[in-house]
């Protein structure tokens, strides 16, 4: 029977749970690099066993670390990211120029075919590239080169590349995300990039349909549909049919459109999971009760999934790499909580159980459908 | 032989214990010692002193003999109870976050 092995990111650590098919017997293996932060793990769809970990820590700086094995051994490999050229700055806080300077590692993205191939989403945002199995890197200096980069500004939470797609039908289009600068699409393996932000709308700028300045919070497709693409915004769940040219708001009858996570149903392109977070202090679900919502419908419409989540008392917030669906028959759903937590669904969202409660805080998970 | 104490985050990360040993030859300075270190444990280049300045990271100290030489040249000789391995040289996390 086939299993998954699901990769959990963590304030203090990296957590592998392993399970077979019927998900409901887990398998729990950590904390590997203790007291480290895990800001991501993922594993190569070509090779499940080689996995990249990124490991940082305000004191000592950043790790790369990886796995041929499926996380039971791992290795440091190559962890220096030097910009191209000089880089510039981007702008502060304050509305002042600040130069790009590297902080961490946010988000690895492995290449389709080979295993050796992987991407980097980094702070200050930016995207590296390594064909070496980590061994070294170069920065795509395209996106940072970009017109609009002396614009891009930190969110609350750093200036941050988070997210990475690849498209699973064209490799050479990728999608990104910046906090907050918004989102960009290159159709040349990341030589070029542009904006793709037509259609948001961002209260929290000055002008709310600025090009950049959006704090996009997540994206995601399904792999049969790669041009449909869902995003959760700082506000505002959206659609685009069309690759990023044009979005449309499907927020619909969330009890909140703030949000960090967003994903597609394994085998249903027009299902899509959310969880909705108020904001903009609070970060926690609202009335204390943590729902998953989905859509059956490809937005607008959206049901609360509640069997087996605290209904009351609970407020924990779910950071933007913190859910992941596998790719089984019925499929599975999970996410973790800044609480430590990490549920599972193995009936696509209908009920839930946690695999683990009493984690650290979870910044990333990540799942792998074993064969 | 010159003795390091580290912190328990390089430790882990290198599967290290505790106290360290190394042949440094004199003249004796945090520099000399860091490269040694660095040289038999690849994994701390970058941990201790930022990768591309060279420049101590900013919530690591360094201490001997009851003194921070934090804020000394990396060059600064360092006391002979160091270099005879009497004491330790301190490799310290900031006591700063959760």
């Amino acid at each position: 029977m086939s299993g998954v092995r699901v990769l959990v990111g963590t304030r203090k650590g990296a957590f592998v749970l392993t399970a077979d098919g019927k998900r409901d017997q887990w398998k729990v293996d950590g904390p590997f690099f203790s007291g480290w932060e895990i800001y991501h793990l993922k594993g190569s769809p070509a090779d499940p066993n080689r996995i990249y970990a990124s490991q940082s820590s305000s004191w000592f700086g950043q790790q790369v670390q990886r796995s041929n094995d499926g996380g039971k051994t791992w290795e440091p490999t190559g962890k220096d990211f030097r910009y191209d050229g000089t880089p510039g700055t981007h702008q502060w806080y304050d509305g002042t120029p600040h130069p790009w300077e590297f902080k961490r590692v946010w988000h690895f993205e492995p290449g389709l075919k080979d295993p050796d191939h992987v991407y980097a989403g980094i702070e200050d945002a930016a995207i590296f590239e390594s064909k070496d199995g980590g061994a070294s890197w170069t920065e795509l200096p395209g996106l940072r080169d970009h017109r609009t980069g002396p614009q891009w500004s930190p969110g609350a939470g750093g200036m941050c590349l988070h997210t990475i797609v690849i498209d699973p039908k064209n490799p050479k289009r990728l999608y990104v995300a910046i906090s907050a600068a918004g989102a960009f699409r290159s159709d040349d393996g990341g030589q070029s990039w542009k904006t793709i932000t037509k259609g948001l709308h961002s209260k929290y700028i000055p002008d709310p349909t600025a090009e950049v300045g959006h704090c996009v919070h997540r994206i995601a497709l399904h792999k049969s549909r790669p041009d449909v693409l869902f995003m959760q915004k700082h506000w505002d769940v959206m659609r685009s049919d069309n690759a990023g040219d044009q979005w449309h708001e499907i927020s619909g009858n969330l009890p909140t459109d703030f949000g960090f996570v967003i994903d597609v149903h394994a085998h249903e392109p027009e299902t899509v999971f959310v969880v909705p977070i108020t904001s903009d202090q609070e970060h926690f679900p609202p009335e204390g009760k943590l729902r998953v919502f989905r859509s059956k419908s490809g937005g607008n419409e959206w049901e609360p999934l509640t069997k087996g989540l605290p209904q009351k008392d609970c407020y924990v917030n779910v950071l933007r790499d913190a859910m992941a669906v596998d790719g089984l028959d019925d499929c599975g759903v999970y996410f973790g909580t800044t609480g430590g937590q990490v549920y599972a669904s193995a009936n696509g969202g209908d009920t839930w159980a946690p695999i683990v409660r009493d984690l650290p805080a979870v910044l990333s998970v990540e799942v792998q459908t074993l064969p | 032989m010159i003795r390091v104490e580290l912190p328990v985050g390089l430790r882990v990360l290198a599967n290290l214990d505790r106290e360290v040993t190394l042949e440094v030859p004199p003249p004796v300075t945090p520099r000399a010692i860091l490269d040694a270190l660095e040289d038999r444990y690849p994994v701390l280049r970058g941990a201790i002193r930022d990768l591309i300045t060279e420049r101590r990271r900013p919530l690591v100290r360094f201490y001997a003999c009851r003194q921070d030489l934090s804020h000394q040249p990396l060059d600064t000789l360092l006391p002979d109870a160091v270099a005879s391995g009497e004491e330790p040289f301190l490799v310290i996390g900031a006591i700063a976050g959760g």
